[in-house]
């Protein structure tokens, strides 16, 4: 495997662990907020703001920013058609931990869907991570 | 109201990561290092197309927290995926990137797939 298709790979796995435990993390602390808040925020920012003071919603926001920096480094490294269906990965492992954690009902078909979003992924993955002459260009 | 706010989600999620991919691939091959991520944030200040990008990821996260607050995860994270097709197609049309057959039909089975596990 070449470096720069190795590196990309790397920084690949490193994103989709990071939006993983980023989104848990922010779901659970979600359902468990007060029952004086609201089921429905709508647009009051003052709702959004109390939440960020749970632990949980805090380290899920942390996590998903470092996520967002880890996916810009991605899209400077391939295209953007690839790394959306290759980043897709994370639908599967957010069924699966929705279900071993948050404890969500899983159907057959959205087992299904989750097999679907892998073949596919992989079917993206084995195409070239750029087409743009741009795009893996060594920064100045 | 579910319905809504994937609307909006998917609206700034679209606009959002065009935006980055177009402005990463100007600024050049980047790293996740410390001293990498540090260039990575200087990158952000100076592009204003990246502050936009991450406006609009903003609109679209509280999207999403609002959505998981009452759906689960496991509906809310594969709707997010319904602005797949839209972004596909504008990579091809704005950011003139080369979509064959391969990775069309990889897309379109990943696509398959989040109406699947969103249904």
């Amino acid at each position: 495997m070449k470096p720069g298709l190795l590196k990309t790979y790397l920084i690949l796995a490193l994103f989709i662990a990071q939006k993983a435990v980023g989104n848990l993390s922010l779901a659970w602390g979600m359902k468990r907020l007060p029952s004086s808040l609201p089921s429905n925020f709508g647009a009051n920012p003052l709702f959004y703001v109390r939440a960020m003071f749970d632990p949980f919603v805090a380290a899920g926001i942390a996590a998903l920013i470092l996520a967002l920096l880890t996916r810009m480094v991605l899209l400077s490294l391939a295209d953007l058609s690839f790394v959306l269906p290759v980043t897709a990965i994370g639908y599967a492992v957010a069924a699966f931990l929705g279900k071993v954690v948050l404890h969500e009902t899983v159907t057959g078909r959205r087992w299904a869907g989750t097999f679907l979003i892998s073949i596919g992924a992989a079917l993206v993955g084995s195409t070239s991570r750029t087409t743009t002459t741009e795009a893996g260009a060594k920064s100045s | 109201m579910r319905w809504l706010l994937v609307a909006i989600m998917v609206a700034a999620t679209v606009l959002s990561d065009l935006l980055q991919s177009h402005e990463m691939k100007r600024a050049g091959e980047q790293s996740v290092g410390a001293r990498g991520l540090a260039r990575l944030l200087r990158a952000i200040v100076e592009r204003r197309f990246l502050m936009l990008a991450i406006g609009c990821m903003a609109v679209s996260f509280f999207s999403f927290m609002a959505l998981v607050r009452t759906e689960p995860l496991s509906f809310a994270v594969p709707a997010s995926a319904a602005s797949f097709v839209l972004e596909t197609a504008l990579a091809k049309l704005v950011l003139r990137e080369q979509i064959g057959i391969r990775r069309a039909a990889g897309a379109l089975i990943v696509l398959a797939g989040v109406i699947l596990v969103g249904g």
